[in-house]
């Protein structure tokens, strides 16, 4: 996994709440076998009308917006746990999803993909918005190592909270199998103890 | 200490706790299909990393799969391609797949339950967020994506958080014409589309130790509507008696030693949630969602409300309706009875029972997808197939079906579907579709009327 330290770049404002992953990748693009491909499909029907041409109302088709920073309303990636949407978001080119609120396992799916999820204050994600609305080349700063996110401009911040085990993950590119592997002497071992001391649910099967 | 029936399932999981992070949780079974595991395999394939604990996955094709045809090969290049992958892979890897056409083959949150897979006590996994459905049996179960797949995959093992304590106590008695749908709905426009976020919600109180194991599989199945990653109901004589004979429960003396333990799994009088909510069954009436999620939702005579933010108003522009606007007697020209949800038996003789010896509406396309070959053998078994066909409902094989319309079960654009799945997501049962979600019998009842009725009135 590639890591993730520092960032610093312009943001794209999505000024919505409850982005389902229907909407961030919807399902009749997931009959896909292997992981690319689908960064074009990102918002899909939110970017493009039925025609195939782009929907100009939609913030990704303002060349106003650029960015791998994405700023997005409260209950982001709610619904269906596909980790496509973590794979759209990602090979679309952002690295950082700012929100007041993360659905769980949308949550965990961006960051098994080095993709930062940064929960902030509904009050600093306005200003965030107000902000990126105002100069579109407003540049924000996250700081994983400090847990900090910054408008470099005002140097405004907030810091936000992430798993201290998570965090060491993306500073060194670590990634959960490697790890649980490294574990199997533990796991088998609890296998054992488990059988032995019969009190718990066993294969009958 | 006293502890939740949650804590109890979890803490016995637990083969490592982290310092200042995740614990490794120990994972009992595994279910996986075909759309969020072939990158999983993948992944270990490159890694060249074995599956662990083969013996402890099940596999099941559902999401992608046709209602038609199913002894055919399937139509579509893309799907036919995920499918046969999902079937090497199990090959590969020595897991059990009840593959298309196989007398246990269903949607995963259908047939493992019936199956006796999903026993009380466990923790189990697959990525699908629905999964939270087996819950029903005081089970620890909850959605996963595909990364996680892959570490169960390497480890039958995950790193996660253990999410805080919420319950959810419901008394009293329901309505008549309110079904377990209504519970849920009812409860998920009070509390919100991120309530649930972060917590692992038990629900408790005579209306769900009253309700059949069917019931609570939807009550906990939309758990993650409320953002929960999982609901569950300590198991009881009902959750038992549901368990004993079926395929893969324990049989003879080892159900007896299970039955022991299984008895032990309920939370310790007086201990403490993180969260709780208290609701009264009496106020609950037959729901209807009228906005782009499960949270917004009123009971089916009720009003949109008048006051919104901004999202709330895009959601009912997508919608097409008005703040204030009543739905009653709006026409509807698809119906879908199905999804991991509502598509067992139960749901499908609530609705035959008020259908029986009525016609469908001319306008209407009323659709029947059984939630496994189990529940559709038993449908022609009880005579309910002759019921849906007399009224003019088409009936099709089992899957996911236009639940998420990743098959050729779309609902046309700009039509409402008044559909017993789980999410109205925009779009959700095909491009620019409108969802309106509600319980077997309302979407029945609209289907007869041919438009939103009060079924109430004619119920005894």
């Amino acid at each position: 996994m590639e890591k993730f330290i520092t960032l610093t770049d312009t943001a794209v404002p999505l000024d919505a709440e409850n982005v389902d992953t229907d909407q961030i990748i919807p399902a009749r693009f997931l009959k896909a076998t292997d992981k690319s491909g689908f960064g074009e499909n990102l918002f899909k029907d939110w970017r493009f009308k039925k025609d195939g041409t782009p929907n100009k109302d939609f913030v990704l088709n303002d060349p106003t917006y650029k960015g791998s920073i994405l700023i997005a309303g409260n209950n982001f990636g709610c619904g269906s746990s596909r980790e496509h949407a973590a794979w759209a978001i990602k090979a679309y080119g952002f690295k950082a999803v700012v929100s007041s609120y993360f659905a769980d396992i949308f949550k965990g799916n961006a960051l098994n993909n080095g993709v930062l999820p940064v929960q902030v204050s509904p009050e600093f994600l306005q200003e965030l918005f107000q902000a990126v609305n105002a100069n579109a080349s407003q540049e924000i700063k996250i700081d994983l190592e400090n847990q900090l996110i910054e408008i470099t401009e005002t140097g405004k911040s907030e810091s936000f909270d992430i798993d201290p085990y998570k965090k060491t993950c993306l500073i060194n590119g670590y990634d959960d199998i490697d790890f649980l592997v490294s574990k199997l002497k533990e796991i088998e071992k609890f296998e054992q103890s488990r059988t032995a001391k019969k009190d718990l649910v066993e294969k009958t099967w | 200490m006293k502890k939740t029936l949650f804590d109890k399932i979890w803490d016995s999981h637990i083969v490592e706790s982290i310092p200042n992070g995740p614990d490794i949780l120990y994972i009992d079974k595994h279910l996986i299909h075909e759309v969020t595991s072939p990158q999983a395999f993948n992944e270990l394939k490159e890694r060249q990393v074995p599956v662990f604990r083969p013996e402890k996955i099940v596999a099941t094709a559902d999401h992608n799969t046709p209602t038609q045809n199913q002894h055919l090969p399937v139509q579509d290049l893309l799907s036919r391609k995920q499918l046969k992958e999902l079937t090497q892979n199990c090959e590969e890897n020595n897991i059990t797949l009840y593959g298309l056409g196989h007398p246990y083959n269903g949607i995963v949150h259908v047939m493992a339950p019936e199956l006796g897979i999903t026993q009380p006590g466990m923790t189990m996994v697959c990525g699908d967020s629905h999964t939270s459905t087996h819950g029903a049996f005081g089970t620890i179960a909850f959605g996963i994506g595909t990364s996680q797949v892959a570490q169960v995959f390497a480890s039958q093992c995950l790193l996660v958080e253990k999410p805080k304590r919420l319950r959810v106590n419901l008394n009293g008695k329901l309505k008549n014409g309110v079904l377990p749908k209504d519970v849920i709905l009812y409860i998920i426009s009070k509390l919100g589309t991120n309530s649930g976020t972060g917590y692992f919600c038990e629900y408790a109180g005579n209306v769900f130790e009253e309700m059949s194991m069917e019931g609570r599989m939807t009550v906990c199945n939309m758990s993650i509507e409320m953002g929960a990653r999982g609901g569950l109901i300590a198991p009881d004589e009902t959750t038992f008696e549901y368990v004993k004979g079926r395929e893969f429960a324990p049989k003879a003396a080892e159900y007896d030693k299970q039955l022991e333990y299984w008895k032990t799994l309920k939370t310790d009088e007086g201990a403490e949630f993180d969260q709780e909510y208290s609701f009264e069954a009496e106020d609950i009436e037959p729901m209807i969602t009228y906005g782009t999620n499960p949270g917004m939702g009123i009971k089916l005579t009720g009003a949109i409300p008048t006051e919104g933010n901004k999202s709330d108003l895009k959601a009912l522009a997508y919608m097409n309706f008005k703040p204030g606007e009543i739905l009653l007697e709006k026409p509807i020209n698809y119906i879908f009875i199905g999804s991991c949800t509502n598509s067992r038996i139960e749901d499908f003789r609530v609705s035959a029972s008020y259908i029986k010896g009525k016609q469908k509406a001319e306008n209407v396309y009323a659709l029947i997808v059984p939630g496994s070959r189990q529940v559709a053998s038993q449908i022609k078994e009880e005579g309910l197939d002759k019921i849906f066909e007399e009224a003019g409902f088409t009936l099709r094989q089992p899957g996911c079906s236009a639940c998420l319309a990743m098959n050729d079960d779309k609902i046309p654009e700009g039509e409402y579907c008044v559909s017993t799945s789980n999410r109205n997501f925009e779009g959700r049962q095909g491009q620019g579709s409108r969802t309106i979600l509600a319980s077997p019998l309302t979407a029945a009842a609209t289907a007869i009327a041919g438009k939103i009725t009060d079924f109430t009135k004619s119920l005894n």
